[in-house]
Formats: C-alpha cells, structure tokens, sequence
C-alpha cells in the first residue's frame, strides 16, 4: 500500500478546489499524452499525464472518440430494431448486450425464455469470455514486452471464433440472443468440434502460464504494482475479476444467478494480493473455469425443446410503462442494462452500465498517481477496460 | 425489499415502492430527502454498491427523473431511488463525496442532459462532446437528424431512395 502513500511535499500543492496547482512553465513539470494512438492503450481513449521526471503525479482519462451515441440512437428504434445494433456497443464481447438487452425487454413485457435457449445463452456468454480473456492476456503480456503471448492467444480466440462462426453465422458480432430466446440450436458435431477446441485452449493456456507467470521480467515488474486497496471496492464500484483478487469473490454468477448458473458447479476465482500479477492470474484462473463450464453446459442442456418464446408481432410490439435494470457477469465485472419503457413501441431511455465506466475513469485515474511512466500500460491494461462501454 | 421499503418510510417522506422483481424495487424521493435515504441505505442497510446514476427524460410531463440505484451484495437485493424536478431546474445536489465514482456519472450527465450538480469535480470539463453549442444531446427535445443535416454534409454522389419505392422498381420494374 505504500504505493499509493506517496511524500506528497514532493508533489505539486492542491489548490482551494482540491486541484493540483501544477506549474508547467517551471519546467518541473510535463504534460505527456498517452494515447488515442498508443500501443499501450487499450482502445480509443487517452490518458493526460502530468510527469515529474519518470513519476506521474497526475492522470486524467480522457474518452469521447468513439462516440457513437447508441443511447439516443435506441430510442427512436423498436424493440427488435434495438437487438441488431447492442452488440456493437462492446466489440471484443459484444454478447453481453445481447443478453442484457434481451433480459431487460423480457422482464418488463413479461416474457419468459425457454429453458433450452437459457442453456444456449450460457454457453455463447462463456465462449465469449474465453476470448475477452484471451484478448487481455495478449495485451497484458504486450504491455510488458511480451509480444509472442498475444500471438498464441490470438491463435487460440481465432479457434473459438470458428465455433462463434459455425455456431452463430458470424465471428465477431453475432446477433445471435433476441428477445425471447436465441436464434438457433446447435450444429451436429459441434461438442466434439468444441471438445478439441477447448483442449488447444487448454494447452495454449499451459505454455502462457509457463512463459508468461513464470517470466521473471513479468512478474519484477507486476508484482506489489497496481494495488487496488478492498476498500476502495465500493468507493469506486469495482466488480468482476478487479474485485476478486482483492481477495473479494464479486460473482454475479454467483451471488444473483442468473440463466443457469444455479445449476453449474463452481467457486469464483479469487486471489489475494490485488496486484497487476494477481489480477492477471485471476482472469488466467477464471479462463480455465470457463472452459470448464462449457463442458459441463454441453453435457446438461437439453437437446429439444423451443428455443424461442411466443413474441407479440414485432412491428407493433409495445411495451407497458416500467423501470428495470438487469445484469450480468461478464469478463471485466458487472455488465448491466437499465431500461425505461413508457408504453409505447420504442423504449424511452436505455443506460448501459460496462464496468469499465467506473475502472477505467475514477478509479485508474486513483491508481496512475506515483507509477514510473513505464508502467501506465500495464495498470491501464490489468484493469481490463474497453473504452466503446464507457461512452457507449 | 417490502420490509425496506417500511423501514424507510418511517424515516422519509418516500412514494409506493414498484417491486419490479422480487430482488429490484423503484421508489420515488423528494429531492431535499435524497442524500439521507442515500447515507442511511449505504450505512445502515448495506446498499453499498452504487450501480449506477443515469436521467430520465419526461419531456411530455416536464420532468427529468434521476435513478440511483444502489446493490446490497449480502441479500443480493437492488433499490432504485428515483428523483424527479423540473426541466427548467435542472440540478441536484451533487454526491461524489458518498461514492467518489459519481462524480464521472455527474459530469457525463451535465453533458449529455444539462442537469447542473454544482461542487462536482471536473463538472465542466468536457466528457465526450468537443466545442458542443446546441442544447444537451441526450434530452428528448435534440433532434439528431435536424442536428446532423444543419453540420454535416452528405457524401458527394450519394443518393437517397425512399425504400418503399425503391423496391417496387427493383422487384417490379415493369410497374406490375
């Protein structure tokens, strides 16, 4: 902790506002911009540093290039015009705005999911963080100059997006959990197609624990870095993998089942030390459990049986005035949907709540303050943030 | 969340609880109550987790609604306070200080909604927009299309068809 306790008498002097009183003219300071186009930045956000010598004093993150105004755009869109444009709201999981948005429609019109298109949910949430998790760990182990994990990891996401494919028609945006259900079954010979997938994830994730968690230079340089005090949990609302190893088991998973979580066997991964190396070792960890509830999701689900709710005529489907809010764990934490509906066929407000709103804004911003400027990458990346949830 | 919902009534001057779920309730707060029911559910009852602060746009009523919902892990129970004020009013009292993270749900909904949270950190920098001169984007009276037809121009040697027309000549060209 005594990363983030800081001599502050050798640092600028805060203002009446609580605003630093940084004199760049003194040439003791400097501004340096990480980002928009920067190898270590996850995505199109920046981060504004104020640097003394090597060490930031100060971090402001700054989003807005990506802006695609999905919010606004939903409420002049019916309920069925709404399900194709979500998914695009989170490009390397975009899943989770398919279920979300279709839990919360159902919710407030009423409308209950088959249990067969439960399990298919389930399983397409899981693949789909297999690859946010095999995305990050590239970037985590690049950030470090670990370039060759990416490319084993890329290999082995490019696998599961063939099942994506097969699975769906389509490997990135899928389109594929619509209101009521999901669009379709299974293909015949999938479970044995996705068996030998999940085993050369298996065995990718074997050489990335070798090569990456044993690596010296890796873990000189994450451990005892980027520590994320518990308490600091609900101060700044941090979920998911975040929280976790902060020694705190947030699960949405398990904590409000949702689908068919209540019938899969598992623990949530946590870890102690709520560094950048546990924090990396959790989402390894909780890769692995992933893959292991595919197999267990493919060897419960039922194999017939409806896959889609009676719906209302999509064209004129109008929904009674309500609030809602429903949520998910996806691979950076709790991933939400709040929904407003007033009656008529479109909905009157849709906020989207991605975890990284908060990990990557109040709480990076926290945690930049006192690192070498070497290491504004790893934190940024162990955090686990997508830039498109936080400005939708 | 019907035992909450008592306990609390109690205490404030709260509306009828909208038990959207068995875990997820709505009750409506008069604004000068907001950061007590707050406080007493963040310190008394376990509502420690601020999900999210996000508006509501009732232009037909001339109202703006502000949800905070807050998340009790323990119970696993959710309660969205909803404020509502008028448009022509539009500030609240700011809440960085309970939950550090709502001063970024404050600044983007100063932005988006022009809803005025006065001592909010950073309240005024820009978010999103960059040099924004019309009203508030995300209030329900900004129309998109007028916006994006007054700035921006069309590609050039892009047409526009009425799609109902459109395919009538590619199905039916001969007009039958």
């Amino acid at each position: 902790m005594a990363l983030y306790t800081p001599d502050r008498s050798q640092y600028p002097a805060k203002k009446a506002d609580g605003t630093l009183d940084i004199d760049l003219a003194s040439g003791k300071y400097l501004k340096l911009w990480q980002g928009p186009n920067h190898p270590g930045i996850t995505g199109n956000m920046s981060v504004e540093l104020t640097v003394c010598g090597d060490e930031v004093v100060e971090g402001k993150t700054h989003v807005g290039y990506l802006h695609r105004g999905f919010e606004k755009l939903m409420e002049r869109r019916s309920f069925i015009q709404c399900f194709p444009i979500v998914c695009r709201i989170c490009v390397p999981e975009p899943d989770f705005n398919e279920y979300c948005y279709a839990a919360a429609v159902e919710d407030l019109s009423g409308i209950q999911s088959p249990e067969r298109a439960n399990w298919m949910r389930a399983l397409i949430l899981e693949m789909g963080r297999i690859n946010s998790y095999l995305m990050y760990l590239g970037g985590q182990a690049g950030a470090l100059g670990l370039g060759v994990i990416g490319q084993w990891t890329t290999y082995a996401r490019d696998l599961m997006l063939d099942r994506f494919e097969e699975m769906t028609g389509a490997r990135i945006y899928h389109m594929f959990i619509l209101p009521g259900g999901v669009r379709d079954g299974l293909p015949d010979g999938f479970d044995q197609r996705m068996e030998e997938t999940l085993r050369e994830i298996e065995s990718t994730m074997k050489d990335v624990h070798d090569v990456m968690f044993h690596n010296a230079v890796f873990k000189k340089r994450t451990v005892g870095q980027g520590v994320i005090d518990p308490a600091w949990l609900d101060q700044y609302g941090v979920t998911g993998p975040n929280a976790r190893a902060a020694g705190v088991a947030k699960d949405v998973r398990r904590d409000q089942p949702y689908l068919v979580y209540r019938e899969l066997e598992f623990e949530p991964v946590i870890g102690h030390d709520s560094d950048i190396y546990t924090r990396s070792d959790v989402r390894r960890r909780d890769l692995l459990m992933s893959v292991d509830l595919i197999r267990q999701i493919l060897a419960k689900m039922p194999r017939s049986g409806p896959l889609i709710a009676d719906m209302p005529s999509m064209l004129h489907w109008k929904i009674p005035r309500g609030e809602t809010y429903v949520r998910g764990e996806c691979s950076r934490g709790e991933y939400g949907y709040y929904l407003v509906t007033d009656g008529s066929g479109f909905p009157r407000r849709v906020n989207v709540r991605g975890p990284s709103y908060t990990h990557a804004m109040a709480l990076l911003e926290r945690m930049i303050v006192n690192i070498n400027i070497s290491d504004v990458a790893a934190l940024m990346v162990s955090l686990h943030t997508y830039p498109p949830e936080i400005e939708r | 969340m019907r035992a909450l919902h008592i306990r609390l009534q109690h205490l404030f001057p709260l509306g009828e609880l909208t038990e959207q779920r068995p875990d997820l309730g709505f009750v409506t707060v008069p604004a000068a109550y907001l950061r007590p029911t707050l406080l007493h559910l963040r310190d008394r009852e376990g509502y420690t987790h601020l999900v999210l602060l996000t508006a509501v746009d009732w232009l037909e009523e001339d109202l703006f609604q502000l949800t905070y919902l807050l998340s009790n892990r323990s119970t696993g129970c959710d309660i969205g306070l909803r404020v509502k004020f008028p448009r022509q009013a539009a500030h609240m009292e700011s809440i960085h200080d309970l939950w550090p993270t709502a001063a970024t749900y404050q600044r983007e909904l100063r932005e988006m909604f022009g809803i005025d949270f006065p001592g909010s950190p950073r309240l005024h920098e820009e978010f999103i927009l960059e040099g924004w001169n019309d009203i508030p984007p995300y209030r329900r009276d900004f129309d998109t299309l007028k916006y994006a037809r007054a700035n921006y121009n069309d590609r050039p040697g892009r047409e526009t068809h009425d799609p109902e027309q459109h395919m009538k000549q590619q199905l039916y060209p001969d007009g039958a």
